[in-house]
């Protein structure tokens, strides 16, 4: 591990249930990386990203975030790293009560000395950012699904967090939509170098997001392949990995 | 992220050039870790200058987020309201991106609050007519509905969802049982305690046994058996039919060809009407024995002469009259439970709402069921 690795996995063993879904996983993500985890439906994909934010709690095994131990309750720091880090949910997750700007703004007026009136207008540039303009004072269930996506990557991005985990930001969207976010991710990555883990099924925003790709198998309950995901789609000898990225049903 | 933003990590400085210019130089972190520090001590002082124009330099700056953004769309909020000139300088390639991401040149006004729709008070009135019709309309449809499937079951008793109705007597009556129980009792001693201070006095402590039968069998025990349901159960059913509306479930049964009406609504209601009657007798029974452990311990009556004074203040009517206004009672909560449920919109906290609504609506119209049926025994 560097100084550069701000999230190492070291020997990771999680349950889902009573089933074991990730038996003994280990990898690491850069400062300012795009690294995405991939798999068939049921691998572990969203228990790892789970267990990645300190979510769950592994059977065994540690993560480490800007080397504070979060797979442990017991550690003081683990509430000062997750501070550091934004989470976009698979389901968005936006308070239903809460309109769009203090979806934005509740973690903004809890953690700076900002006054709320100045809150509200920053809230409004993160909304901007996401394409959002205009949408301020629409209630979640008042906008679709995509806008959805963005409302919670501006929440996500509220604190400028030095990572960011999105699950499935582009899952369900239309194509012109979903390479809308995906053009956002790289540019926010790109302007304020924000680490990011992004789990996708979406093999255009696995070419054209993600630098370094793990992807995970059901049956091996962890990593079968890491690394360029252009790479690995024209080397890559595992019959697994050749058929996610070839579309293969078998 | 905010952290200790010590005034090492910045400096804002303020310099009156010629033709009354002021210069703004920031230095530093100009982020999410300083922004609000930066504010607090550049906006007073931009308040006392006299100035034509406001330039800030950037040339200083070595870490920049929207957080910094925002500081400048403050400078310049001030200097567009005092119709001062605006200008930024020396930015860099890092600060033109982010300024470029966060539409820097489309934010003209900074004080934006979350504004909530204003309304006048016709305005507020006249909704509120409106959404009473709908709603009016949508208990008018729903109850029809409700009958209409209920006619259905009558011609092809197999439409019902038999196992569903099982489970539901269970969640409303075996599993409240226990509370109606307690409550009662307790009523009952209560009552027969307070009753027994005064009839002592007259060598009436006998009619204790008269006046917790009485008032239990025909009044009370209806109700606050009524009351218990409704705040376990009508609540419950408005809050799962709510849950299954915001999460497309009863789209999804409407859609496979089932009647969200018989699929959920029936079975709780005729669930209700069932136990309810069962409940409203056991709540009878364990008041009684309320009443009956005051009248054996403070008023020294045997307990045959509390029981037998009991039977002989009762008549089946009055078992018939509170078992018959408990299933009115049992079928208005049901109905009222699954409407709230299937009128809510929205997210999670709408389903709060249907769930207190059905509990306040519920109590409200057993009350007024009770009058209408204390009208007509007046009169019988």
């Amino acid at each position: 591990m560097t100084d550069q690795h701000v999230i190492v996995v070291e020997n990771l063993v999680a349950q889902f249930g009573n089933d074991l879904i990730l038996d003994g996983v280990s990898f690491y993500v850069s400062k300012g990386e795009i690294l995405g985890i991939l798999g068939g439906s049921g691998c572990g994909k969203t228990t790892l990203m789970r267990h990645m934010v300190g979510l769950n709690l592994p059977i065994s095994g540690r993560v480490l975030i800007e080397n504070i131990e979060v797979s442990n309750n017991d550690n003081i720091d683990q509430r000062k790293a997750m501070r550091r880090i934004g989470i976009l949910f698979q389901s968005s997750a936006l308070f239903g009560s809460m309109t769009l700007s203090e979806n934005v703004a509740l973690a903004i007026l809890e953690y700076t000395d900002l006054p709320s009136h100045m809150v509200y207008h920053l809230a409004r540039i993160k909304l901007c950012m996401v394409g959002l303009k205009g949408y301020e004072n629409h209630l979640p269930s008042e906008i679709s699904g995509g806008m959805k996506k963005r409302a919670a990557l501006a929440r996500a991005l509220a604190l400028n967090p030095a990572i960011l985990f999105l699950d499935e930001p582009t899952a369900g969207l239309d194509p012109i939509t979903a390479a809308g976010i995906d053009d956002l991710i790289l540019y926010i990555n790109r302007t304020t170098g924000t680490t990011m883990v992004i789990i996708t099924h979406e093999l255009d925003s696995i070419l054209t997001v993600t630098q370094r790709i793990i992807m995970l198998d059901k049956h091996a309950k962890g990593i079968i392949a890491e690394g360029n995901p252009v790479d690995l789609k024209k080397n890559c000898t595992n019959p697994t990995v050749r058929n996610f990225f070839n579309r293969n049903a078998r | 992220m905010p952290s200790a933003d010590s005034a090492e990590n910045y400096q804002v400085k303020l310099t009156a050039k010629e033709r009354n210019q002021l210069l703004i130089r920031l230095k530093g972190r100009v982020d999410v870790t300083t922004a609000a520090s930066i504010l607090k001590e550049l906006l007073p002082r931009l308040d006392q200058t006299d100035t034509t124009s406001i330039i800030v330099d950037l040339s200083k700056i070595i870490d920049f987020d929207d957080y910094g953004a925002l500081v400048l769309l403050q400078i310049k909020a001030k200097a567009t309201a005092s119709k001062i000139k605006f200008k930024l300088q020396h930015t860099n390639a890092q600060i033109e991106q982010i300024l470029n991401l966060v539409h820097f040149e489309e934010h003209q006004n900074c004080a934006l609050t979350p504004v909530k729709k204003q309304s006048n008070i016709f305005m507020r009135l006249g909704d509120a007519t409106i959404k009473q019709a709908f709603t009016i309309r949508y208990m008018i449809s729903f109850l029809g509905s409700a009958m209409i499937c209920f006619g259905n079951i009558l011609i092809k008793p197999r439409t019902l969802r038999f196992n569903d109705t099982i489970v539901q007597m269970q969640k409303t009556g075996v599993d409240a049982l226990p509370i109606v129980a307690l409550i009662s009792f307790l009523m009952g001693f209560i009552m027969a305690f307070v009753s027994s201070l005064q009839l002592r006095q007259f060598g009436a402590s006998i009619y204790v046994a008269s006046i917790v039968a009485l008032a239990m069998v025909s009044e009370l025990g209806p109700i606050m058996t009524a009351i218990i349901v409704a705040g376990r159960s009508g609540s419950a059913y408005a809050a799962e039919i709510g849950t299954m509306r915001i999460s497309d479930e009863i789209d999804a049964l409407f859609a496979m060809g089932f009647s969200p009406t018989l699929f959920l609504a029936i079975p709780r209601i005729l669930a209700a009407m069932i136990v309810m009657p069962v409940l409203v007798l056991c709540s009878d029974l364990f008041a009684i024995l309320g009443g009956l452990l005051i009248s054996v311990s403070m008023l020294d009556l045997s307990i045959n002469t509390y029981f037998n004074q009991t039977l002989n203040s009762l008549d089946l009517i009055e078992f018939t009259w509170g078992g018959s206004k408990s299933i009115v009672f049992a079928a208005v909560i049901a109905w009222v439970g699954c409407l709230r449920g299937f009128q809510v919109r929205g997210g999670a906290a709408q389903v709060g709402n249907a769930a207190t609504s059905a509990v306040v609506s519920s109590i409200f119209l057993i009350i007024l069921i009770d009058s209408i049926f204390a009208v007509i025994r007046s009169y019988w």
